[in-house]
């Protein structure tokens, strides 16, 4: 498959420097981005508060100027209304023109597509049945909960009927129904051949949900790739092995092996990072008639990825700009 | 259409705001207190009522100019609502022109009902209704496009409080440029070419005041009501200009 042709967001050595205060003082928000986004995926865009996710997506949509480098959509530089028409953007806990109902408000974002008449109130009812908000079509946004505006800003992201839809911080701020309802509507944009990138800070929704994740700390890519190949090729396997019964001679003889061992009482917690030495440890404890009540294999997760760069990175540095 | 879609929005927005309201009622309930006021004043019923309908028009009129128009653009920011605006397929200068059209049209409306409280007025208390005060009120109208656009401008880069003491200073000052003008020509080098240049800068709002000639019942000549259209047109022509350009540069933080 060629991947250039694929690709629909490509962004190329993107910076942007803030200047903050009253002196100006320079502060490098995004340092260097360059990732790129392929058809029909989910994209994680994952770091720490501050990290630079929501410069690098404001810049993607032309809130924000970029200061070095560039970034096309759809292989049209960023701005460029005809990019934009094939996008839906849901911006960082939104705030919506509070005063207007669920259908005011879809109304008037198809309106600046130019979508008028039966069409556009198709849409909408589709929408508000997509994000499960029918009920309250002429309910003001006012009087929403933060759930309920995370999913009316979905459906205003929507309304186009976007080929490429950008997220920033979907998930922030809900509760564990909220998370899940979002996880699953970008679950069902991806199954019907829609685009998805979105930014988070919650590694467990990522590794869920994406395909492909890019990590940045402090402005910088630190990693970009698969999320199984960015765990592979990173992690160690680690076992942890709970053992009762255990005699003294055969605790000697499984202390080299361990990398870490804890004393519960009669309990023994033995982590072993080989599986040359998962086998070893076995031995021991069936030639000592010991018991061995579990074995739990410590899966790698994106969460040591992370923590792992965010201590080289040394993140957090700077409060977002 | 999509500027339309924005200017519905906005007047959409100004409808269901209680400030409007408020300024509304008060302006009705001074135009009505003529009536009161008529009944301590000796003479003159006429031009008192006259004076006070048109000045409260005027006044409110306004005040709903410089402090609706300080939040168009600045709080759409604040409230990061232009996010999700400036991220759709329209141009920053069809935004700012929506905003700006959505308020003209609430301020027109707005207008409209405080000018039926002052005819009802007039028509009670048998005061003759000349063509002169419609033209009063088209100048007042004009004169709220202006300061409107100058809120709007001062609202792109700074704000909602600065923009409002900048813009009400621009009110005050736009009324007094003939008194700059005067005040330089007793002056000499610099000052006077920078009072001058003051002068010629600055909004003229004074030319569009007319409510002298509605008490004294003089007519103004069509043509100067052309030239004073124009002048306020193109002035507002130019503050959107400029809006846009500085607009168009900003980064949305």
């Amino acid at each position: 498959m060629d991947v250039l042709s694929d690709g629909i967001v490509h962004s190329d050595r993107l910076s942007k420097i803030f200047k903050v205060g009253f002196w100006g003082r320079r502060v490098t928000a995004v340092d260097g981005v360059s990732l790129e986004v392929r058809r029909g995926e989910v994209f994680g865009f994952l770091g720490p508060n501050g990290a630079g996710k929501t410069t690098t997506i404001k810049m993607l949509m032309g809130l924000i100027y970029p200061s070095g480098g560039t970034a096309t959509l759809f292989g049209r530089p960023i701005g460029d209304p005809s990019g934009k028409a094939k996008v839906g953007f849901l911006p960082e806990s939104p705030y919506f023109y509070d005063y207007l109902t669920s259908r005011e408000f879809l109304r008037f974002y198809g309106h600046l597509f130019g979508l008028v008449g039966s069409v556009l109130d198709k849409r909408i009812d589709e929408l508000l049945e997509l994000v499960r908000m029918t009920h309250a079509r002429d309910l003001q946004l006012r009087k929403f909960s933060k759930g309920m505006l995370q999913r009316i800003g979905i459906a205003q992201a929507l309304i186009n009927d976007p080929e490429l839809v950008i997220l920033d911080e979907p998930m922030s701020g809900l509760d564990p129904i909220g998370r899940k309802e979002v996880r699953d509507l970008i679950l069902r944009l991806k199954e019907s051949g829609k685009t998805v990138m979105f930014s988070s800070h919650i590694l467990h929704d990522a590794e869920l949900l994406c395909d492909r994740v890019a990590m940045i700390m402090k402005g910088r890519l630190v990693a970009c790739g698969h999320v199984s190949e960015l765990i592979a090729g990173d992690t160690t396997h680690e076992v942890e092995m709970v053992i009762d019964r255990l005699l003294p001679e055969a605790l000697e003889r499984i202390k080299p092996l361990a990398g870490r061992i804890v004393l519960q009482g009669e309990r023994i917690m033995v982590v072993l990072s080989s599986q040359q030495a998962v086998d070893q440890a076995l031995d021991v404890i069936r030639s000592a008639k010991a018991k061995l009540v579990a074995l739990t294999p410590h899966k790698a997760s994106l969460e040591d990825l992370f923590i792992r760069k965010a201590t080289g990175a040394q993140q957090p540095v700077e409060a977002q700009v | 259409m999509k500027v339309l879609s924005i200017a519905f929005n906005t007047f959409r927005e100004n409808l269901r705001d209680k400030l409007l309201y408020n300024l509304l009622i008060f302006a009705l309930l001074m135009i009505g207190s003529s009536l009161v006021l008529m009944r301590l004043t000796l003479g003159e019923f006429h031009r008192l009522i006259l004076d006070i309908g048109l000045g409260s028009i005027n006044f409110f009129g306004v005040l709903i100019a410089i402090f609706v128009g300080i939040g168009l653009v600045s709080k759409e920011i604040e409230k990061k609502t232009i996010y999700t605006i400036v991220s759709k397929p329209v141009a920053r200068y069809q935004f700012l022109l929506g905003k700006y059209l959505g308020l003209s049209l609430t301020l027109v409306i707005n207008t409209a009902i405080m000018a039926a409280g002052l005819l009802a007025v007039l028509y009670f208390q048998d005061v003759p209704i000349h063509a002169v005060l419609f033209k009063a009120l088209g100048m007042i109208v004009l004169e709220f496009m202006v300061v409107t656009a100058v809120a709007l401008l001062f609202s792109t880069f700074s704000s909602a409080t600065l923009s409002a003491i900048f813009t009400l200073a621009m009110y005050v000052i736009g009324h007094l440029t003939t008194d700059l003008k005067a005040f330089g020509q007793k002056m000499e080098g610099v000052g006077r070419s920078v009072l001058e240049g003051m002068y010629y800068l600055l909004p003229n709002l004074d030319r569009f005041n007319l409510k002298g000639n509605v008490t004294h019942q003089l007519d103004v000549p069509v043509g100067d009501l052309l030239m004073i259209a124009a002048y306020g047109m193109a002035y507002t022509a130019f503050l959107l200009m400029l809006a846009s350009v500085i607009f168009q540069r900003r980064d949305f933080r």
